[in-house]
């Protein structure tokens, strides 16, 4: 077991539990933007693609990368797109 | 950028996230969450450019450009009714994304490790620790799982019929053998990596081909379990693929979004009374007894039009609407809340009764009530409605049926048994705006139908809305 490891544990650990904290306070008039929205979070491997694509180690890796630059854009930007379009319809009575 | 300050801005990354799912739980502040996670991603993004590994611009720039342009397509074109299909779309990118990441990194660093041929396994593997092995195998297996399952479930959310009928015999003993496959072929590859590291593109074929088996015999009104299990493997994907790359921000991202999705799936199946293994590898329980449909509705069913609702609404004081994934199917939003105005005009009382598992994804009825803009404080939960179910005048059903079945409340044989409902039977009177009697996914009768206080408004949905509408409007 490395250092690293054990931290990265203890981070995904925590920021789990705090996770369902925050995320049981969610109203069920808003799953379907949470879905959406953390949907576009779970694009963050964009991160990673990036790294991929731009290190250029092989000519394979490069083109992993690349396809996955462009899926986990099409995750990120369309995600978070589409749950501004979908929050914007909520309204109060007035 | 020195890793340490990269890490720090990762930091301020995550907490902009945290804010994001912090902001909506409540719909005054979800709109500026969405854009803290935005602005989240976008610092997450900027810090990863400014990499001192990266070489070559242009790759980067191309493939952010077309998943750009590609993204804001998909957003903004798509219609309010398909939004649960899109959102299924984008889980089986992420996942996609996130094995092919893990993948990559795998290459990198055998390709940093130099031949193979000249080293001994002891010293890859101090060069490569088993962890990290681990976490590509459970890249590899959840992402690939989450892209396939995903693909599937999008296409019978869009009613492919080829997808929903195809079931293949003996599917569990298939499953339980493609997963062991996996598994066997995960161990080899931990093994010996250095030979054997093709391995991981044979694991990721034998996941695609069990993430199809999995989610084809799933029924689309078991949907909204389905599409919440694998918004957390997407994410559970994503932190798996942090751990190979030691990268904290996906650590922390993929635990949160792994644990949203965790919680919806759980509330979805509480909503049906089944466990999660229920819904995945079980069909509905077996009921001791099944009634037939003529022994519930045998004479006791009351047909209405539109212009006797009309009277019947024309005295209410208080109407619920019960929508259900019929409403989304006629796209009778818009016309649903005409009703509601023109029975607000006359100053009747109007709430809406949502049903947890209402529609095919978690939050479905109330994302198509809001884009008619009905305001969302009229959108009531199950329970909240229940305990005003007594003093309604008039609950109106549209396109809803098994979450409504009094069945579930007092017949214990029944397969819906102990499955929490709206008690729209307990209203005054109900109208079931319905095309026939058929039955609904659980496949058995309503006996509400069938209830004294029950009328039935046979029609489409939003065709029979729309007449009631002009109905009210004459009196």
């Amino acid at each position: 077991m490395t250092v690293m490891l054990v931290l990265l544990l203890t981070i995904f650990v925590l920021a789990i539990i705090v996770g369902f904290e925050v995320i049981t306070k969610v109203p069920p008039t808003l799953h379907t933007p949470l879905m959406s929205g953390s949907n576009a979070i779970s694009g963050i491997t964009l991160v990673g693609a990036l790294v991929s694509a731009g290190y250029e180690a092989t000519v394979w890796t490069t083109l992993l990368g690349t396809i996955a630059v462009i899926f986990a854009t099409i995750n990120v930007v369309g995600g978070f797109l589409v749950t501004h379009r979908m929050l914007a319809m909520f309204k109060r009575k007035d | 950028m020195s890793p340490e300050l990269r890490n720090v801005f990762y930091l301020l990354a995550a907490i902009l996230l945290y804010f994001a799912i912090k902001g909506l739980t409540h719909p005054r502040t979800a709109v500026r969450g969405n854009m803290l996670g935005a602005l989240g991603m976008f610092i997450a993004v900027i810090v990863t450019l400014i990499d001192a590994r990266i070489i070559g611009w242009e790759w980067i720039i191309g493939g952010l450009v077309i998943g750009s342009i590609a993204g804001v397509i998909l957003a903004t074109r798509i219609k309010m009714t398909a939004m649960p299909q899109l959102v299924g779309l984008f889980n089986g990118l992420g996942g996609l994304a996130s094995f092919i990441v893990a993948g990559a990194a795998l290459a990198e660093t055998l390709q940093e490790f130099g031949p193979i041929a000249e080293t001994t396994e002891t010293d890859l593997r101090t060069f490569i620790p088993l962890s990290m092995l681990i976490a590509t195998v459970a890249s590899g297996i959840i992402g690939s799982i989450t892209f396939s399952g995903s693909i599937i479930a999008c296409g019978k959310l869009m009613e492919h019929w080829y997808i929903d009928k195809w079931v293949v015999p003996g599917q569990r003993i298939v499953n339980g053998t493609l997963a062991m496959i996996a598994v066997l072929l995960a161990l080899g590859f931990m093994i010996n990596v250095g030979e054997l590291h093709w391995l991981y593109w044979v694991i990721v074929a034998v996941s695609l081909v069990l993430g199809v088996f999995l989610v084809t015999p799933i029924g689309g009104a078991d949907m909204p379990v389905v599409i919440a299990l694998l918004n957390s493997y997407s994410g559970l994907a994503a932190a798996a693929t942090g751990f190979v790359i030691s990268n904290t921000i996906l650590v922390v991202a993929g635990a949160l979004v792994g644990a949203s999705g965790l919680i919806l799936t759980a509330i979805m199946c509480k909503a049906m009374n089944r466990t999660l293994t229920n819904v995945l590898f079980g069909a509905m329980a077996e009921g001791g007894v099944k009634q037939s449909a003529d022994e519930v509705y045998g004479g006791k069913v009351k047909s209405t039009s539109a212009d006797e609702v009309a009277m019947l609404l024309e005295s209410a004081q208080q109407v619920v609407i019960v929508p259900g994934y019929g409403m989304a199917v006629a796209q009778a939003q818009h016309a649903v809340r005409d009703l509601m105005n023109h029975l607000e005009k006359r100053g009747c009382k109007v709430y809406f009764g949502i049903h947890p598992v209402a529609g095919r994804m978690p939050g479905h009825m109330n994302v198509l009530l809001a884009e008619a803009d009905v305001p969302y404080d009229l959108l009531k939960e199950m329970d909240d409605i229940n305990t005003m179910m007594a003093q309604t005048d008039v609950a109106i059903v549209l396109g809803a049926n098994d979450v409504v079945n009094p069945d579930a409340r007092t017949n214990p044989s029944s397969p819906i048994a102990g499955m929490p409902i709206i008690d729209v039977d307990k209203a005054r009177t109900v109208i079931v705006i319905k095309r026939s009697l058929s039955p609904g996914f659980a496949g058995i009768p309503n006996p509400l139908f069938a209830a004294d206080n029950c009328l039935m408004y046979f029609g489409d949905g939003k065709q029979a809305v729309v007449e009631l509408v002009a109905a009210i409007k004459e009196l």
